[in-house]
C-alpha cells in the first residue's frame, strides 16, 4: 500500500518532467549538460538562502523570511543562467552536433527551466518519497491524509511553473520587455505565499490558484516561444 | 587485439583492456587538415578532441612529426567533425559515472550490511572509538596519511617495475586481483544481497552463477568482449571497490581520505617528478601500450596488443599502427597499478579484511580516435580511471549512508558538474589530466554544506508544504 503511493506520488510529481527530458533533452548531449548546469545553478541559490535562514536564527520558525530570499536568490540565478547561456551562445554550438541549437533562443531557456524546476522539485519532494515508502499510515494521529499526494501535485506544478518562467524570463530580457519578467517575479512570490496555506491544510485554496496561475504562465510562455493557435494545432499533426 | 579483416565493421568487439587507446589521426592527411584547421580557429572555439596532443606527445608518432602544412582552404566537413566529440563525450562519461554512483547508492540504502563498522582494514589502525572530536579528527588524518603512503609506496613499486620491463609480473599481479574482485567480492556482494532480501539460495546454484559470472569477466576485461559488456564489468567491480571502502573505513577517515587522495592526485599528475607523470613518459618513449588496464573506455579499442610486452607484438597487430600511443598507455598502466594495489594481501582473514587500497587511477585522457579510421564519422572515445568512479561513488555512497537524500542529490550534481568543468579543461589545456581534485573537492564542499544548512532548511519546508 505504501509502495503504491510511493509510485502514484512520485510519477505525478516527475511523470511529465521525466518525459520531457527523455524526448527533447535526452537525445541531445548539450541540452543535457546545460541542464545540469541548470540544476546546479539552483542547488547554490538554495544553498545560499539556506545559509541566509540558518544565520538569522530567531526568525528561523518563521519560514516565510526564509522564503522570501529563497525566491530572490533563485530569480537571481535565473539571470545568471540567462548571462552565462547568452555569453556561451557560440561555444555551445562549436560543441554541438546539431546545428539548429541556437536557432530557436528560448531552447536554452526551455532546457535551463526544466533543469531550476527538475531539481527544485526533487529537493522538495525527494525525501518526503522516502518517507512514504516507510511502514506507517497518513493521519492517523492527526494531519491531512492527503499529505504525499498535495505535495506531489504541487512539485509538479513548481516544475512545470519554473520551467515556464524561464522561457518567460529569457524572452523578457532578450526582447527588453519588462513586463514578462515582472510577471515571472510576481507570479513567483504569489504562488509561493499561497504555499503557506497548506499547513492549515487549505488545500484547494492553495493548489487551485496555483495551478490557474500555471495556466495562465504556459500560455505566456507558448507566446513568447512564437506559439499561436494555429502551431498548436500544427503540432499535433504528423510530424515533419 | 585489433579487428582483422573489414575494419570497418569493427565496432562490437573490443580490444579491451589493453589499454591504449590509439593515437588520434593515423590518417596523415587528415591530421594535415586538421593541424592547418586548429591554426585557422579562434581560441574561443577549442574542440574537445585533442588533435593537438598527437603533435605535443613525445612520442614517436609519425603524425606528430608531421610538418605543419601551411593553411589550406577549410573543410567544413572536417571541422564539424573535430569539435562534434565535444558534449557527446561528456555524456560519455556522465553515463556510467551515475550508474555507478547508482548502483553504490541502491546497495547501501538497501543492503545494511555495507553500513555496519564491524572490522576495519589494518591500513586503518586508529578505529575513532573515542567520543571526542580532536580524537577523531587526527584519528582520521593519521589513517589517511598511513593509507597515501601505502599506495605511493605502491606506485614507486609499479613505475620501478615498469622501468624494469617486469611486465610479466604486472600482468600476473593485475589478472590476480582482478580474478579476486570478481570472485571472492562478488561472493560476497551476492551473500549480503541475498541475506537481506531474504532469499534462500543453495550453493550449486550459487557457485554455478558466480563462476559464469566470473570467468566472463575475467574474459571481457582482459581479452576481448562485447563494449556494453566490458564497460558493465568495469561499472560493476567500480562500485564493489567503493562499497568496500564505505564499508571498512572509519567515518572521518573516508572523508579525509578522499581528501588527501584528491591532492596526491593533483600532485602526482601535474608535478615533474609525479609518480604517474613519469610513467606516462616511460610509456610514451616505449611507445608501447603496456598492460591491461582499468580504464573505463567509452569506445572501442582497437589497438590492442598482446599480452605480452613485446614491441614487435604491439606494433603489428593492427595494420594501421598505433603510431603514438602514448598517453593511451600510460594511463593504462596506471590503471594497471591500481589494480595491483587493491591486491595487497586480498585473502580475508578472521578478523580483519585486508583489501588493499585502490591505486586511484586519475586520468582523464583526450578523447582518441581508434587508429583505423578511414570513416571520418568514426566515433572517438574518452576514457577515465577507474579509480575516479571508486572515489565518486564513495562519496555519494557515503552521503547516502546517512539517510538524507537531498546531500545524495547535491553531491551527485556537485561531482557531474566537476567532471564537467574538468572535461572542459581537458579540452583547453589538451594533456592527460587528474579527474579527481575537482569533482571531489565540489562534492565534498556540498556534502558539508547540504548536510549542515540545506537539510534543516528543506525539512522544515517540506514539513510544513511551503514551496518556493
Amino acid at each position: 500500500m505504501t509502495l503504491a503511493e510511493f509510485f502514484s506520488c512520485s510519477l505525478l510529481a516527475f511523470g511529465a518532467p521525466i518525459v520531457m527530458f527523455a524526448m527533447t533533452v535526452a537525445t541531445d548531449p548539450v541540452r543535457i549538460i546545460i541542464m545540469i548546469a541548470a540544476a546546479f545553478g539552483w542547488l547554490l541559490s538554495f544553498l545560499l538562502s539556506s545559509l541566509v535562514w540558518y544565520a538569522v536564527v530567531p526568525l528561523r520558525s518563521y519560514l516565510i523570511f526564509g522564503m522570501i530570499f529563497a525566491i530572490i536568490f533563485q530569480e537571481l540565478f535565473r539571470y545568471g543562467m540567462y548571462l552565462l547561456l547568452r555569453k556561451t551562445e557560440a561555444g555551445l554550438k562549436e560543441i554541438s552536433e546539431n546545428h539548429e541549437i541556437g536557432s530557436n533562443k528560448l531552447e536554452m531557456a526551455y532546457v535551463s527551466g526544466l533543469g531550476f524546476g527538475t531539481m527544485s522539485g526533487a529537493f522538495a519532494l525527494v525525501n518526503v518519497l522516502a518517507d512514504s515508502i516507510g511502514p506507517g499510515t497518513l493521519g492517523l494521529s492527526g494531519g491531512t491524509e492527503y499529505f504525499f499526494v498535495t505535495s506531489s501535485a504541487m512539485t509538479l506544478c513548481m516544475i512545470l511553473l519554473n520551467t515556464f518562467w524561464s522561457i518567460i524570463f529569457f524572452s523578457g530580457f532578450d526582447e527588453k520587455n519588462y513586463l514578462k519578467i515582472l510577471w515571472v517575479i510576481i507570479s513567483h512570490f504569489f504562488v509561493s505565499f499561497l504555499s503557506l496555506l497548506n499547513s492549515r491544510e487549505l488545500y484547494a485554496a492553495s493548489i487551485l490558484p496555483s495551478y490557474i496561475v500555471l495556466m495562465i504562465t504556459s500560455y505566456i510562455a507558448f507566446r513568447c516561444a512564437g506559439g499561436s493557435s494555429k502551431t498548436f494545432i500544427q503540432s499535433f499533426s504528423a510530424r515533419s | 587485439m585489433s579487428e582483422s579483416g573489414s575494419d570497418l565493421d569493427a565496432t562490437e568487439h573490443t580490444a579491451l583492456m589493453d589499454g591504449h587507446i590509439a593515437e588520434a589521426r593515423p590518417d596523415r592527411e587528415l591530421a594535415e587538415r586538421i593541424a592547418r584547421k586548429r591554426k585557422t580557429k579562434s581560441d574561443n572555439q577549442r574542440s574537445y578532441g585533442s588533435v593537438e596532443q598527437i603533435e605535443g606527445g613525445p612520442s614517436g608518432a609519425s603524425i606528430a612529426q608531421q610538418p605543419r602544412v601551411p593553411a589550406a582552404p577549410v573543410e567544413p566537413q572536417i571541422e564539424e567533425l573535430e569539435l562534434k566529440y565535444g558534449a557527446r563525450h561528456v555524456i560519455k562519461l556522465f553515463v556510467p559515472v551515475t550508474l555507478c554512483m547508482l548502483v553504490v547508492v541502491a546497495t547501501i540504502s538497501s543492503i545494511n550490511f555495507y553500513s555496519v563498522k564491524d572490522v576495519y582494514l589494518a591500513y586503518t589502525p586508529f578505529h575513532e572509538e573515542s567520543p571526542y572530536a580532536s580524537t577523531k579528527v587526527w584519528n582520521a588524518l593519521a589513517n589517511s596519511m598511513i593509507l597515501l603512503c601505502v599506495i605511493a609506496l605502491m606506485t614507486v613499486l609499479l613505475i620501478v617495475l615498469y622501468k624494469k620491463k617486469c611486465y610479466k609480473t604486472i600482468h600476473g599481479w593485475l589478472i590476480l586481483s582482478s580474478l579476486i574482485l570478481l570472485f571472492l567480492f562478488s561472493y560476497l556482494y551476492i551473500e549480503e544481497a541475498l541475506i537481506a532480501y531474504n532469499i534462500p539460495m543453495d550453493y550449486i546454484t550459487l557457485g554455478f552463477v558466480l563462476w559464469n559470472f566470473g570467468v566472463m569477466g575475467m574474459i571481457v576485461i582482459h581479452w576481448k568482449g562485447p563494449l556494453r559488456l566490458q564497460q558493465a564489468y568495469l561499472i560493476f567491480i567500480a562500485a564493489l571497490m567503493a562499497l568496500v571502502f564505505i564499508k571498512y573505513l572509519p567515518e572521518w577517515t573516508t572523508w579525509a581520505v578522499l581528501a588527501v587522495i584528491s591532492i596526491w592526485d593533483l600532485v602526482a599528475v601535474l608535478t615533474p617528478k609525479g609518480p604517474l607523470r613519469i610513467l606516462v613518459e616511460t610509456a610514451q618513449e616505449r611507445n608501447e601500450p603496456i598492460f591491461p588496464a582499468l580504464i573505463y573506455s567509452s569506445t572501442v579499442m582497437y589497438c590492442m596488443a598482446a599480452a605480452s610486452p613485446a614491441p614487435g607484438a604491439a606494433g603489428t597487430v593492427e595494420g594501421e599502427g598505433r603510431d603514438g600511443t602514448e598517453a593511451g598507455g600510460g594511463e593504462a598502466g596506471f590503471d594497471a597499478a591500481w589494480r595491483e594495489r587493491r591486491d595487497e594481501g586480498a585473502a580475508p582473514r578472521r578478523l580483519r579484511v585486508d583489501s588493499a587500497p585502490p591505486r586511484y587511477v586519475t586520468r582523464l585522457d583526450p578523447p582518441h580516435a581508434p587508429p583505423h579510421a578511414p570513416d571520418l564519422d568514426e566515433e572517438k572515445g574518452v576514457k577515465l580511471g577507474l579509480g575516479d568512479f571508486i572515489f565518486y561513488s564513495v562519496l555519494v555512497g557515503k552521503a547516502s549512508s546517512y539517510g538524507d537524500w537531498n546531500t545524495t542529490l547535491a553531491c551527485f550534481v556537485a561531482i557531474l558538474i566537476g567532471l564537467c568543468l574538468t572535461l572542459l579543461l581537458l579540452a583547453i589545456l589538451k594533456k592527460a589530466l587528474p579527474a579527481l581534485p575537482i569533482s571531489i573537492t565540489f562534492g565534498l564542499i556540498f556534502y558539508f554544506a547540504t548536510r549542515s544548512v540545506v537539510k534543516p532548511f528543506a525539512d522544515a519546508l517540506a514539513a510544513e508544504q511551503v514551496f518556493i
